[in-house]
């Protein structure tokens, strides 16, 4: 553990994003407790230029609300989509290829086909066709962004526990006996961990890069505010006042910039042969 | 740029507008094409079969009614001259125009007139409804119509407008298959236009009818209505010259102060005085905290309307006072008054005793401006307590949820149709409480006094009595705020200021071309 947090602040890239990360954690946690009002509350004249009041630092909207305070309230929205979805995708993803790769034969022809059943589908329009017809909330969102995004976690997962399972010390736990689940639990899936991560932290961004879209679409959860839900709701109105866009387009730019950075920093922290170049 | 100027630009264009269109300061010159949008596509031009927005505007140029109305809502004088109502207001007898031809050259005589009430009574579902009171028409000769009314009906002299009843050519039609024949495609009308072609998804080409019997009119030489699918494409298109004139709602709200900015730009909200739109909010008076009254109050209490009005539709239109349009017939403002009043709303709910039960609220999917106007009412509505949900949905979904009763609040706007009778009962009278359908009495109110109220104001004379009973009911439906009323919508037509006297009658674009002419 000790090794890897060495070699992850080694990469400046993972520094960057990191800190990034911790940024907008931060400000997801604690931002809202500054700005106890609610962030679609009209608090000034519309339209009015950013700068200009110290209250609304970044200006406001088409109906006078505050821009910075969307944007305080939208990062929860897009981390936590970005965070939960990730994790069902995980949850489902990672059981599935595991089980294909180690089973093989009919089981994994099996998972395979429904794998690329999903696969074969361009992910954004199914993304859009589940949320319209499950009707827009947080919890069709989450739930439609994981559908589409856990084939590639089970076909790595896949990948690597097939060449893992021919290993000496998977033979030697299969002739002593041991269950499969144990087997797959505590002697392949942790060795598949590293590549799993890196993906991990790359689907992240996929997936506030997906809510941005949907909500961008007028497919996000009506009753929350998020960066995407901004940038489309300004959209139409950009010759006029190009900060409503702007500044929440920049927030999506830098977190799933930090996003991809953390990605880098993680692959060369948890890729032995890169990691042994840099000692 | 401040709001205050940017109202003021507006007042400003629409005052030159409306004080150029009633007072014929300069003589019409002849010629010149006008390019105008048509916004969404029409289905189709055939008036008698589609009467959807589009297909009015355009369609209005090409039919024509027996009468048509001035902003004020009298009727003037169109194919037919003259009227006369008899003594016991039961029988209209309408002499016709003489020397009027179709456009393909044959006459247009009282058997048309006769022809277009019957088939308009199978293709038209407000006409027929326009029509119930109809006992008979007869055409005792080729420039005389009679309607004989099984009863007095105050607002007949009302449904004859072009788009409520079209005149269609007997000689075209007749023992045809309506809904096949060939000119459907190619209407033929009375109107001051003539329909030339359609290149479908790029323009509609009207041209100058040189028989129409008003002479020297038209003016105009030809009209094109472009079709532009992408709402900033239309703005861009009037800015660049393509089109020089925006009907009212082809360009969304905020584009509208940038457009009304432009150089010899004018705007105007006239010509929408028949239809009077009324945006309100539909409360389930049926179940949930808004079954009651203190309740609904309260939402009409706790909501900005005046913000609404300046902020989401850039100043145009009116705070609504009650069920009646202020451009209709019998309105009055003398009700119950309902200001932003936050603390008021607060101390009702309190009283009726709401402890924040979730509400759900149906934003309309019409676009960006209905979204922004769900957003800031829901905003309105949690600042004074009520814990409001947003329910997003598409046109069909949310028309299907209202028409099902399936809504606690829900955003809708309605036309009003110039009368009471015609246009406001519709939504409040108990014997149109139908489920399924999304445009009758929705909200479940239910008040045998507004029963009688209604019934007996569609019949009675004179004008004083009706008004009488209108002014009565809409007191009592204020107080008992069976929806909660909005706003008066006006949608602003743009247009260059060379295009002269486009808007001079209450349906405004949908049959202005025949006064309109170019200023070169």
């Amino acid at each position: 553990m000790k090794q890897f947090w060495k070699s992850m602040l080694r990469s400046p890239s993972g520094v960057i994003g990191l800190i990034i990360l911790m940024l907008a954690i931060w400000v997801a946690a604690f931002g809202p407790l500054l700005f106890p009002n609610s962030p679609w509350r009209m608090v000034q004249r519309p339209f009015l230029p950013p700068f200009t009041l110290s209250t609304v630092p970044l200006g406001t909207d088409a109906l006078g609300r505050d821009v910075f305070a969307g944007m305080i309230f939208g990062a929860r929205v897009s981390l936590l989509v970005g965070l939960v979805s990730t994790l069902v995708a995980l949850v489902v993803g990672v059981p599935i290829g595991a089980m294909a790769g180690y089973f093989g034969g009919k089981v994994d022809d099996a998972l395979m086909r429904f794998t690329e059943f999903f696969q074969t589908i361009p992910s954004f329009a199914l993304a859009i066709v589940l949320v319209a017809i499950l009707q827009p909330s947080i919890y069709s969102i989450v739930a439609s962004i994981a559908v589409v995004s856990w084939p590639p976690v089970a076909r790595l997962v896949r990948g690597e526990v097939l060449s893992l399972r021919t290993r000496e010390y998977v033979q030697a736990a299969v002739v002593t006996g041991q269950s499969n689940s144990w087997i797959i639990l505590r002697e392949i899936l942790p060795n598949a961990l590293s590549p799993v991560i890196v993906l991990a932290s790359l689907m992240v961004a996929t997936a506030i890069l997906l809510e941005s879209s949907l909500s961008f679409l007028g497919l996000g959860d009506p009753n929350l505010i998020s960066w995407g839900y901004m940038v489309g709701a300004g959209r139409t109105v950009i010759r006029q006042a190009w900060w409503i866009t702007v500044f929440p387009g920049v927030a999506i730019l830098i977190s799933v910039l930090g996003l991809n950075l953390i990605g880098e920093g993680l692959n060369d922290a948890l890729n032995p042969r890169l990691s042994r170049k840099g000692r | 740029m401040s709001k205050r100027v940017l109202l003021g630009l507006l007042l400003a264009c629409g005052l030159t507008a409306s004080a150029l269109t009633p007072a014929l300061a300069q003589e019409p010159k002849a010629g010149g094409v006008i390019n105008a949008v048509i916004q969404p596509e029409p289905p189709g031009l055939m008036l008698a079969m589609i009467q959807n927005g589009p297909t009015q505007m355009v369609s209005g140029n090409i039919f024509e009614g027996l009468l048509r109305y001035n902003p004020k809502l009298e009727p003037l004088p169109e194919l037919a001259e003259s009227w006369s109502v008899s003594e016991d207001a039961k029988t209209y007898t309408f002499k016709l125009r003489k020397g009027v031809t179709w456009h393909d050259g044959k006459p247009f005589t009282s058997a048309d007139v006769l022809f277009s009430i019957e088939m308009l009574k199978q293709t038209h579902a407000r006409a027929r409804t326009n029509l119930a009171q109809v006992d008979k028409v007869e055409a005792p000769d080729d420039t005389t119509v009679v309607f004989t009314l099984k009863q007095p009906f105050g607002p007949f002299l009302g449904i004859f407008e072009v788009g409520s009843m079209p005149m269609v050519p007997k000689h075209l039609y007749e023992g045809t298959d309506w809904k096949t024949n060939p000119y459907n495609n190619a209407p033929v009308g009375t109107g001051p236009f003539m329909f030339k072609e359609w290149q479908k998804g790029s323009f509609i080409r009207l041209v100058k009818n040189p028989n129409y019997y008003e002479k020297g009119k038209p003016y105009i030489d030809e009209i094109y209505w472009q079709i532009i699918p992408d709402a900033a494409a239309r703005s861009v298109a009037y800015e660049t010259g393509k089109v020089d004139v925006l009907p009212g709602g082809s360009v969304e709200n905020f584009d509208v102060p940038r457009l009304s900015k432009l150089k010899d730009t004018c705007v105007t909200g006239a010509g929408w005085e028949f239809f009077s739109p009324l945006a309100w909010l539909w409360l389930n008076n049926r179940q949930g905290p808004l079954a009651d009254k203190r309740v609904r109050q309260a939402v009409m209490y706790a909501i900005d309307r005046d913000f609404a009005k300046d902020v989401i539709w850039n100043g145009l239109g009116k705070v609504a006072t009650g069920p009646s349009s202020s451009a209709i017939k019998y309105y009055t403002d003398d009700v119950p008054k309902y200001p932003y009043d936050p603390a008021k709303a607060k101390a009702l709910l309190k009283e009726a005793g709401y402890k924040g039960e979730k509400i759900r609220i149906l934003p309309l999917a019409y676009g960006e401006t209905w979204q922004r106007w769900g957003e800031a009412v829901k905003q309105n509505l949690m600042d004074v307590g009520m814990n409001i949900e947003t329910i997003s949905t598409d046109v069909a979904g949310g028309n299907q949820k209202i028409g099902d009763w399936d809504y606690d609040i829900a955003f809708t706007y309605l036309y009003q149709y110039g009368d009471p009778a015609l246009g406001v009962g519709r939504n409040y009278i108990s014997s149109n409480i139908a489920k399924g359908q999304v445009f009758n009495n929705v909200e479940g109110y239910s008040n045998p006094e507004i029963d009688k109220l209604f019934a007996d104001g569609a019949v009675a004379t004179p004008d004083s009595k009706r008004k009488e009973i209108y002014e009565k009911a809409q007191k009592i439906l204020v107080e008992d705020v069976p929806v909660a009323w909005m706003l008066e919508l006006q949608f602003p037509t743009i247009m260059s200021c060379k295009v002269k006297n486009l808007i001079t009658t209450g349906i405004g674009v949908n049959d202005g071309f025949k006064d309109a002419w170019l200023d070169k």
